[in-house]
């Protein structure tokens, strides 16, 4: 069991150490108002961070999330300001998303073009194709009943929190005791085997592709009602937020290896990183300095224990 | 010649004893000087020997074929020649100078060079710089002389009698044009030994003999060529000698003259049966599957028919390259078949996915274990489940509790040896990794069961286990298809042996009749007297 979940054990040490400094050093940083704001902001990047471990755990990558998701932010913006109720907004936004997704995943999966090619491609054309529609300008005048879904602030806050609760417990537990959830831990292991054993790998890439737009599509949604206003340049650098999380939660970049709960603990480190060197006085610049240096660490990690585990299994193999 | 390789030979190399037909024979005639000598050369890999005392030996301007049974140590003679293995002992010498240690540079050095059966080209490159790239020496920061490069490569294609373009794109070549641009690749860096692996195994008939006319051409300029084939015609077309391995030793070296394909066939095959088959009598059930005229054009398989029974082990014999895995992955619906039928318990079946397969009661466990069977890095719990997710589930849910007692099931009935069932796949030895795959197709609770070279690779024990439990399947009534390149195996295991050569089935042999040699003439494309 412990070595099972070694890279999650380590890292929820990690947090727990980066708490304790903080219970020591800026105990400020544990009021309430604080935790919320930080939950509220990562809470998208942790969306995203979902599905991009189902990406990277079928073999493949996505790094065009972020530029979907200023499109779908931007998208859920104008489709309120055009009169759809709430609601219709919603799921317009997320069928936005899953359709960008299928566009990368029918690409990354039926064309066979490398996952990192087809994204590439929509990451900076969607971006690019989203400046030129918007000429920069950000959506305002946002309707009444669409900022906090119409709700009350903490009424807002709550339903965003316990959804994001729920999307992350539903994963965890689809891909542990779904059949489905094994096909996509079998394609990114040995597509061949799983061919072998009657799995399409195609159609597993293609609808991880498609779940993952739609996350996309839902966390931009989830941001987007939390200010009067929509940039049109939300979403910068959320990618690389999320596959640095997916890491550092110990799943293999080749696929095959990882679990969501090592997402969750890994985007929670990288997150808390930045307010906390704020808290402790230390100029802000550092963050990504320190986040780099924790991704690195986790994928050095990751080598040395896949080099030594290679080793032990060649030694058990020729004592059995 | 001597002047040639004197920088890294030395003394002269002394005539071993008469000890073995290869000399008698070379002392015989003596007309051309020897190219190229191997003497007592063995090797073992991690204690398993492949070669023990091979000798070989090659003349200026002959064709020399190798031949032998799969696993006869044709490839590991090849390796120690072209340096990319180290033999254990023996020595070689080249133009009568001994090569203390040999490796691939070297080898290159000294004039040979060797074509493979699939060309290694860059095939982003032309004509002319794949040759180039073998052919020039100097330091990386030399400057490219493209006309000379050119010229060169037009020399060395019309030195074979080949026209093609040297500004080609490989890519854009067909195989017997690249096999061509590969001879003049090796002609290039000045190969005075040209080594031969089953060259003609993806050439049509034509294409064959556009190669031998280079071959006859190379051979009059003095080229010494060692010919590998599977096929008997063409060795009596084009080899002047020929040397027989079997077992990692040298069974003889003949004249072609004085022998005929009967006779290299019974040089081929007699190795003993020594490991113990536990084969079983198993009354023979009714059909439960019927092969008619199956075909896959992309598999290179044609006119395929034959039954199989309820409790038969069907054994699959043949070289490499016959198609025995692309029947098996015609079958099992990797490469659907185009033509032809299939029928499974009376009723006829289209398979067009693995999936669809394993709908229909097929199980694959196939050759290499690693690339396509178990799931390294998977616990044993999800190898075995992974083909029946179903059997495991209660409403779509995986249920942990039945997949463990699923895993402990076959990890008792098949003796798999191990800590816990959530051990990784990969922490096991080869044997148990073999019965996981096994595991894998038995709880899917199929009907028909391939087993592609079920026993390859794995230790003495866990394969009389693997042998015990084929017949422990058979007799609960499964139909078994047993591909195997060891012939033993094959006679000891199968109740009927289908023989395959070029892509089809050349004969059927029952148990009684059938023993190596009428296996082997079937393999090689000759019909059994």
């Amino acid at each position: 069991m412990m070595q099972r979940y070694q890279r999650e054990i380590s890292v929820a040490a990690a947090i727990l150490a980066l708490a304790a400094v903080l219970a020591l050093a800026a105990p400020g940083f544990f009021t309430l108002q604080n935790q919320t704001d930080l939950l509220l902001t990562n809470m998208p990047a942790l969306i995203v961070a979902l599905g991009m471990t189902l990406v990277i755990l079928a073999g493949q990558i996505d790094i065009s999330a972020g530029s979907v998701f200023a499109i779908c932010s931007v998208a859920a913006g104008e489709f309120a300001k055009l009169g759809l109720p709430t609601p219709v907004a919603a799921v317009a936004a997320c069928a936005m998303g899953a359709a960008f997704g299928a566009l990368n995943g029918a690409l990354v999966a039926y064309v066979r073009i490398p996952s990192i090619v087809v994204t590439l491609a929509a990451m900076v054309a969607l971006r690019d194709g989203l400046r030129w529609v918007t000429q920069g300008a950000w959506v305002q005048n946002l309707p009444p009943n669409f900022q906090w879904f119409g709700l009350s602030q903490s009424a807002s806050q709550a339903v965003t929190f316990s959804c994001t609760v729920l999307l992350v417990a539903g994963m965890a537990w689809g891909l542990r005791n779904l059949a489905a959830g094994r096909a996509v831990y079998a394609t990114g292991s040995n597509r061949n085997a799983a061919r072998l054993a009657g799995i399409h790998p195609a159609l597993v890439t293609f609808s991880v592709f498609v779940i993952a737009g739609t996350l996309t599509g839902f966390a931009a949604l989830l941001n987007s009602v939390r200010f009067n206003q929509i940039p049109s340049n939300a979403g910068m650098g959320l990618e690389l937020k999320a596959i640095a999380a997916v890491v550092v939660g110990g799943t293999v970049v080749t696929g095959g290896k990882g679990t969501i709960l090592g997402t969750l603990l890994g985007l929670i480190l990288l997150g808390i990183i930045g307010p906390a060197l704020t808290f402790l006085g230390v100029s802000a610049y550092w963050e990504r300095a320190i986040q780099g240096v924790i991704i690195l660490a986790a994928v050095t990690v990751d080598a040395v224990r896949a080099r030594s585990a290679r080793y032990a299994g060649i030694h058990e193999g020729s004592r059995a | 010649m001597a002047s040639e390789f004197g920088g890294t030979g030395g003394e002269r190399q002394t005539k071993p004893a008469l000890n073995n037909f290869a000399t008698i024979t070379m002392l015989r005639n003596m007309p051309r000087n020897p190219l190229f000598e191997a003497t007592c050369i063995t090797k073992s890999y991690s204690g398993l020997c492949a070669l023990s005392g091979v000798s070989f030996e090659l003349r200026e301007g002959e064709v020399h074929a190798l031949i032998g049974e799969n696993g006869a140590g044709k490839s590991t003679l090849i390796k120690i020649i072209t340096g990319a293995v180290t033999a254990d002992s023996g020595t070689l010498a080249v133009g009568g100078h001994i090569v203390p240690h040999n490796s691939p540079n070297i080898s290159r050095a000294l004039g040979i060079a060797a074509i493979y059966q699939q060309p290694s080209l860059f095939p982003h490159l032309t004509v002319a710089e794949n040759i180039a790239l073998a052919a020039e020496s100097g330091s990386v920061w030399r400057r490219v002389d493209w006309k000379a490069r050119a010229s060169l490569a037009a020399e060395l294609l019309s030195r074979i009698g080949a026209t093609l373009p040297p500004e080609t794109l490989v890519e854009s070549l067909s195989m017997p044009e690249q096999q061509i641009v590969e001879i003049a690749k090796a002609l290039g860096s000045n190969a005075k030994i040209l080594i031969m692996d089953e060259p003609t195994a993806s050439l049509s008939d034509r294409e064959v003999e556009s190669l031998f006319r280079v071959v006859a051409l190379l051979r009059s300029q003095g080229v010494g060529i060692v010919y590998i084939s599977h096929r008997l015609p063409e060795i009596s077309a084009i080899a002047d000698r020929v040397t027989v391995l079997r077992d990692g030793q040298t069974i003889a070296t003949r004249d072609m003259r004085d022998v005929d394909r009967a006779e290299l066939i019974r040089l081929m095959v007699g190795r003993e049966l020594s490991a113990v088959f536990p084969k079983r009598e198993v009354p023979i059930g009714e059909t439960v599957l019927d092969v008619r005229g199956l075909g896959s054009r992309a598999a290179g398989v044609r006119d395929i028919s034959f039954e199989l029974r309820r409790g038969e082990i069907l054994g699959l014999a043949g070289l490499v390259g016959s198609g025995r895995t692309q029947l098996a992955e015609t079958l099992f619906g990797l490469t659907p078949a185009d033509t032809g039928a299939v029928e499974i318990g009376g009723q006829v079946v289209r398979i067009q996915s693995p999936a669809g397969a394993i709908g229909l009661g097929i199980g694959y466990v196939p050759e290499d274990r690693r690339q396509h069977g178990v799931v390294l890095e998977m616990p044993i719990t999800v190898n075995v489940s992974l083909a029946n997710l179903r059997a495991v589930s209660r409403a779509g849910l995986i249920s942990d509790a039945r997949e463990c007692s699923l895993a402990r099931q076959y990890i008792g009935q098949l003796r798999i040896k191990t800590r816990s069932p959530y051990a990784e796949a990969g922490s096991l030895s080869g044997g148990n990794q073999q019965k996981v795959a096994l595991a894998r197709w038995l709880a899917i609770r199929p009907t028909v069961l391939i087993l592609d070279e079920p026993t390859q690779g794995v230790d003495v024990g866990s394969k009389s286990e693997i042998h015990r439990l084929m017949c422990d399947l058979a007799e609960a009534g499964l139909a078994i298809i047993m591909i195997s390149s060891e012939l033993p195996e094959i006679l000891g295991m199968s109740d009927r042996i289908a023989v395959m050569h070029g892509g089809t089935i050349a004969g059927f042999l029952s148990r009684k009749e059938a023993t190596q040699q009428n296996i082997l003439s079937l393999a090689m494309g000759q019909a059994p007297k």
